[in-house]
Parts: structure tokens; sequence; C-alpha cells
């Protein structure tokens, strides 16, 4: 495993597949973030689309893989289509809920005080938001990893899970778990860094539930 | 700013009238038609008064307020604040709540939840500084300024969402049961401290409270309502010397005499 990292063929596979997965992931949470403060503030837009989001997010994300392969080919491109869909919905949904779930009272708060458009969006939306948000991007890094591995698997020959795929179909054992190892070292970090990420974000809520806890 | 020290004695009676409430109409309109809540209320409160709304529970005081700070269309009638019709969210009005847990922002420190509200208002930097420092100190709450809502009692979280109110500089500020969680001797406190920020500020204070007694301790005009739908039965007076001691003043026998007047008038009501 050490000498098939020396090899520089096997670190371009390793960044394509990393590459691919953190760019997906930070589209999806941007456009879910974005898509998610919009239909969560406008009942009459959600009512209208929501039927449709719970119909797509129902389909296992890894079963798009084909659709998108059909529709695009085997480009890089498809793989990042797929791994961004299968990451949007969780987050999506997840600010919508956020949204909704804002606090009556702040809500007149903001309105008392007169706070500009902006301020109650980046000041009291988001940040009441956060803590739900920040969950749903958890679920959809998990969603992320999972379809890369498979958009990888279908037809590409870079990438992490080709390469694993390819080793076993092989018979190159060693390298076929050296594969799936590195993969999980991989899934574990992202999570890991994902985490360290939340826990900055949301250091007031953390504390403060320790604090509710306590008492 | 305004730091004209009234003298301390000084009838209210002569002083511009702030908020103006007439022929005060609302009702929510449901199904079944529409179900009157308040109903023709008329009252007006001058610069620095300090006026209580009592009454039996349910009588809709909380829908009262929320009109005023135009959280709620009003029906019909008018409330007026400087001569300014009420129909959104005045800027010369704050509103402190009665649920503090709920009303800062947990997100932000004490500090930076007093400023939030002063952000759009376009001051210079060195007086929005010193209206955070100022009206954080008036509260007692100089010292905590960096620290997380979360962090506080009960007591310190109303303190600082009442200096978030003082920060914004209004010239009316309602206050919707305001002590009406804490324990009783924060409760003191926090009545005293809204008399010194009365008089520190000269501001014109609106409370809605169900405590006879604090309603008499604090008012100028204690405005009793009764039946439903709302209207006032009656306003009374309450010309006892200023400052007033927590001690002395409810020691008087003319607070024992108020306070029965007010729950009698209550009780009746009810």
């Amino acid at each position: 495993m050490w000498q098939l990292t020396q090899t520089s063929e096997f670190l371009i596979d390793i960044g394509s597949s990393l590459a691919n997965l953190v760019a997906s992931f930070v589209i999806a949470s941007f456009l879910g973030v974005l898509l998610g403060l919009v239909l969560g503030t406008m009942r009459f837009l959600s009512w209208l689309l929501e039927p449709a989001i719970h119909f797509f997010r129902a389909i296992p994300p890894v079963a798009l893989v084909p659709i998108f392969v059909s529709l695009l080919g085997f480009g890089n491109e498809t793989r990042i289509l797929a791994i961004t869909v299968a990451a949007l919905f969780p987050v999506l949904i997840s600010t919508i809920d956020g949204v909704r779930a804002n606090d009556e009272t702040l809500d007149m708060v903001s309105k008392v005080y007169r706070l500009t458009w902006s301020e109650r969006l980046f000041q009291v939306t988001l940040p009441a938001a956060a803590p739900r948000i920040l969950s749903g991007m958890q679920v959809s890094l998990i969603a992320a990893f999972v379809v890369m591995i498979a958009s990888e698997m279908l037809g590409s020959s870079t990438g992490l899970g080709a390469k694993t795929l390819l080793a076993q179909q092989t018979f190159a054992i060693a390298d076929m778990w050296a594969g799936i190892i590195l993969l999980g070292i991989f899934g574990y970090l992202a999570t890991f860094l994902f985490d360290l990420f939340r826990r900055r974000i949301l250091r007031w809520y953390i504390a403060a539930q320790q604090q509710e806890r306590q008492l | 700013m305004t730091h004209i020290h009234t003298s301390t004695t000084a009838p209210v009676i002569d002083r511009p009238v702030r908020l103006e409430v007439s022929a005060l109409k609302k009702s929510y309109t449901t199904k079944k038609g529409d179900v009157p809540v308040i109903e023709d209320l008329t009252f007006d409160l001058r610069q620095g008064e300090i006026a209580c709304i009592v009454g039996p529970s349910g009588i809709g005081k909380t829908t009262l307020l929320k009109c005023l700070a135009g959280l709620q269309p009003i029906t019909s009638g008018q409330a007026m604040i400087d001569g300014n019709v009420i129909d959104g969210p005045p800027e010369e009005l704050a509103l402190v709540f009665q649920e503090y847990t709920r009303s800062l922002m947990p997100w932000l420190s004490v500090e930076h939840n007093v400023k939030l509200p002063l952000k759009h208002l376009h001051l210079p930097a060195e007086e929005r500084r010193q209206r955070v420092t100022s009206s954080l100190e008036a509260v007692g709450m100089g010292d905590a300024a960096q620290k997380y809502p979360w962090q506080l009692s009960g007591g310190m979280q109303q303190r600082v969402a009442i200096a978030r109110a003082v920060a914004y500089r209004p010239e009316v500020l309602i206050m919707d049961e305001p002590f009406a969680s804490v324990d009783a001797q924060t409760r003191f406190e926090l009545e005293d401290l809204c008399l010194r920020i009365r008089e520190q500020f000269d501001m014109t204070i609106l409370v809605v409270t169900h405590d006879i007694d604090e309603s008499v301790y604090l008012s100028n005009r204690v405005i009793v309502l009764g039946q439903r739908p709302a209207k006032v039965t009656e306003i009374i007076t309450v010309d006892f010397e200023q400052p007033r001691d927590q001690l002395t003043t409810r020691a008087l026998p003319q607070f024992a005499e108020l306070r029965s007047k007010v729950f009698e008038l209550i009780r009746k009501a009810g």
C-alpha cells in the first residue's frame, strides 16, 4: 500500500476523487442553503415544490448515477453532478425545516427593532437555523461520499472507486484492500474535519446545550 | 443625548403627549366571523410617564401591545406616537418581551445583542459604542459584555433585554409582563431599574403587568382594563412622591388604598 501511494498515477486518482467530493459538497451545501432559505420563507413556493423535492429525495442517490451517465456520458462533470444532487437534498430539507422553526419571539424582536433584510437573514435567520443546517450537511457529506465512490465504479477509469473495482476484477487483491482501506480513511477524515467545522460554527449552541443539561 | 433631568416631583401632566391611543378596536377574523378582543380603548401617555396596564388575564393586553408596536394591524381607531399614526413598527418605540430566554440571540454576546438594533441607525462608531456601554452600565451589566445570554440568570437576561431597548433610545418603551418570570428579589430590583431608566433617559414607559402591587409602585397612572372585549374601566392616578422606595412607598397608607382600589376594579371586571 505504501508503494502504491508512491506512484503518481495513484495520487492522481486520490486527487480526482477528493476534488470531486469537495467541489460537489461545497456546491450542494451552497445551493441547498440558498434554496432552503427561499423555500423556507416563501410558503407558496414550497407548497408548490415540496412534493417534487420529497419524490426526488426518496430515490436512492446511487440510482441516479446511471441517468446522469446516459445523459452526460462518462466525463467528470457527470460525477460532480451526481454527487452534488445526492448531497443537495439533506441540506436543502434541513434548511427548510430550520428556517421554519424560527422562534416567533425573535421574529418579533427583529421587527420591533426594524432590522434590515440582510441583518435579519445573517444575524437572525441563518444562525437560528444553523444547528439544523449543519446536521443536514453532515448527512449530505455521507451521501456525497457514497455517490463519489459509486460514480467512479460505474464506467470511470479514474478515481479511488474505479481503481478499487479494477483491482478486484483483475484479482489484485492487495490493491483492492488498499483501496478499500484508503476509502475508509478518507471517509473518516472527511467526517472528522466536518465535525471540527461544525463545532467551530456552533460553539454557542453546543455550550448552551451543555449548560442546559447541567441545570 | 437626552439627559434632561426633570425635577423628580414635576407633574407629568405639563409634558407633551408621546403616545396617544384613541378609540382603538381590534378584532380577529375567524371563520365564524369577527371576534372582538379590544373594544374602544382610549388613553394617552406623556413624556417621562410610567403607566401600567392591568386587567384580568386573557383580556387582550398582549394583543394591545402588539398593536401599539405595529406588529398587528389595528381594526379601527388609531394609535399615534409623537403624532404619527402607527401602521408598522415605529422607530420611536422599543419592546421588552416577557420571554427573556427567547428574546435574546443566543449566538451573540451580550454586547452584540445590545448593538444589533443600532447597526442600521447609522450612528458614528463612537456613539454606538458609548450607547452600548452606558446602557449596559445603567442596568448593572457593565461587566458582562462578553458573556453569552445562556451564561446568565433569568433576571440578568432580562436586564440585557432592557439594556438593548435603552440603547435604542426609544421615545416610548413598552414592556410586556417583563418581570413575571423572575424571583421576587430580582423583581424588586428590576422595578427600581425601570424607575431609574425613566429618570436617567426621560423615557415614556408602558408596562403590562398582572401584579397589582407592581402597577401601583411603578406607575404615574394605572390603566385598568375590564370586560371582554377589553375596555378601559378606569384610569387611576398615582401621585406618590418620586423617587419611590420599595420599603417606604409600599408602606404608605395611600399605597394600600390604591392597591385595594385596583384590585376591586379588576375583580369586578373579571
